[in-house]
């Protein structure tokens, strides 16, 4: 299996803004304000960045649009849209872009203001629903997730309780984070006790629709040590799909993250073993438990009893989402890029109350669409080149 | 116009015409034997392009399912279910004549073309 972008780039800077309640701001707006602290964050500017990696929910030309935004012309732009997974797929190409020389400072950014405006998902996306699930109304995107959910628990006996676990550890984190949207004790009982939105997953087991806008610089990994702060170096990557719609998905139970985080841990020569922690896209308390098993952390079918008792919740054996997640920190729309940003904080020593110390391998992943998308980067300390 | 022999409409519109008809058909790799479905050019499994059409049997099993919950004021709450048909394709449906909470997975069901009010719909019904 190949290496080449095994230490080939870095994040050296990482930006918030707007996370939570944003009310008076455009999303182009608070994504230049995270760009604008990313960049501050890694040393540099605005007129350094020669490579713009971006994805947002209601720009048909999102690369086009951010470029002229924040008085850009870089020689690489990438604004692939695979939903929430896209900026690891950014992270992915930038590493690429960075290591062949086609740019120096890469600026991964997104932002939203779909709370303010909306209170819900909006997207310019005329093919959600599909055409062939549309005409059975199905709430989206959480019926796709209540689905796999409802699968999962009859094949291999996922409980409720299970799934309200990953709330809960999220909650948990959150508490741990004065950035986070819900700070609120949570306990297994009131996620069951929760409004049901659809079966099985209550409002408990579903994303925040919050602000909010995220954005980090790589730079090839020679330009790393001369930043500031330490770096987070790209160790591995990898993209997969299988599907778009969740009725075309193959086995609704099992996502591409499988193949996504084989390649990604091939790239970077770890197995699940050797990640100190890992940030994984939980916009619905089902997706962590199939992360966790098709990205090799425990066995198909066993993501429920792997959650129980708190094993991914602060002072777990695995740390999940330290900043609180989709769940609890925030959720605007899209949220890959805040796993990035999640994971070069704990490298850096950064997380405060929520540093989980030791940290030397974050996994990140991103989940885009209705399971369709699923991209896995590993990011390390210098001490893992 | 159905005009499927002189090729001028594409699989989708064929299939959306012949549900017009009250009649639900597929379509079958002549390579692979796969089911195609929602209606390709080409088999999705092989990539081969010839595909013939032919009548489903109409009977299948629940795969998935959910119950979309509703405010009171916006209407009862209902099924959202996904439906292995016997010969091999999966597709997004509901399940009607019974209590959405009582749809179980595994469940024998059988295809119903509704065609009352706009376009005709595909539901399934317990077996």
């Amino acid at each position: 299996m190949p290496r080449t972008l095994r230490g080939a780039a870095a994040i050296i800077g990482a930006g918030l803004a707007g996370c939570g309640d944003a009310p008076g701001f455009g999303h182009l707006e608070l994504l230049a304000q995270a760009a604008h602290a990313a960049l501050a964050d890694a040393g540099l500017h605005l007129r350094d960045v020669d490579g713009l990696f971006t994805a947002t929910l209601t720009d048909f030309m999102p690369a086009l649009t951010v470029a002229e935004y924040l008085g850009l012309r870089p020689a690489v732009v990438d604004g692939t849209n695979v939903g929430g997974a896209s900026f690891l797929q950014h992270a992915i190409s930038a590493a690429m872009a960075l290591r062949l020389g086609l740019c120096k400072v890469a600026l991964i950014c997104y932002g939203s203001n779909q709370r303010s405006t909306a209170r819900r998902l909006i997207t310019l996306s005329q093919s959600d629903p599909p055409p062939y699930e549309a005409p059975y109304k199905p709430r989206y995107p959480v019926v796709a997730y209540a689905l796999a959910a409802s699968r999962h628990m009859h094949l291999y006996g996922t409980t409720p309780e299970q799934l309200a676990e990953v709330a809960v550890a999220a909650r948990r984190w959150a508490r741990l984070n004065p950035m986070a949207y819900v700070r609120t004790p949570l306990t297994i009982s009131e996620v069951r006790d929760s409004r049901m939105v659809c079966d099985p997953l209550t409002v408990r087991d579903c994303c925040l629709v919050t602000d909010g806008a995220g954005a980090i610089v790589m730079v090839a990994a020679d330009r790393a040590r001369d930043a500031p702060k330490p770096a987070a170096y790209f160790l591995g990557g990898a993209h997969a799909t299988w599907h778009r719609q969740v009725s075309s998905m193959p086995d609704i139970t099992a996502t591409a993250a499988q193949e996504s985080g084989a390649r990604a841990l091939a790239m970077a020569g770890l197995s699940p073993a050797q990640v100190d922690q890992a940030q994984l896209y939980d916009a619905f308390t089902i997706n962590p438990i199939l992360f966790l098993e098709d990205l090799g952390f425990c066995q198909k079918g066993e993501g429920g009893p792997f959650v129980e008792g708190g094993r991914i919740a602060p002072g777990g054996a695995l740390p999940v989402n330290t900043n609180g997640g989709g769940l609890s920190f925030c959720h605007p729309g899209m949220y890959g890029i805040f796993t990035l940003i999640e994971a070069a904080i704990q490298i850096r020593g950064e997380g405060g109350d929520r540093q989980v110390d030791g940290t030397d391998v974050v996994l990140c992943h991103g989940n885009g669409g209705t399971f369709s998308s699923q991209a896995t980067v590993l990011l390390g300390s210098a001490a893992t080149l | 116009m159905f005009r499927e022999a002189d090729g001028h409409v594409g699989p989708d519109a064929i299939f959306r015409e012949r549900l017009r008809a009250g009649r639900v058909e597929m379509q079958a790799c002549d390579s692979c034997g796969h089911v195609c479905f929602p209606p390709r050019t080409h088999c999705a499994s092989c990539g081969a392009q010839a595909l013939s059409w032919f009548a489903i049997a109409g009977t299948g099993i629940v795969y998935a399912t959910t119950v979309v919950r509703q405010r009171r004021d916006h209407g009862p709450d209902y099924n959202v279910a996904l439906i292995d048909l016997t010969e091999g394709a999966r597709m997004m449906s509901r399940v009607e004549g019974i209590p959405p909470t009582q749809v179980r997975i595994g469940m024998p069901v059988r295809a119903q073309v509704k065609t009352a009010g706009g376009d005709p719909l595909i539901v399934f019904v317990p077996a």
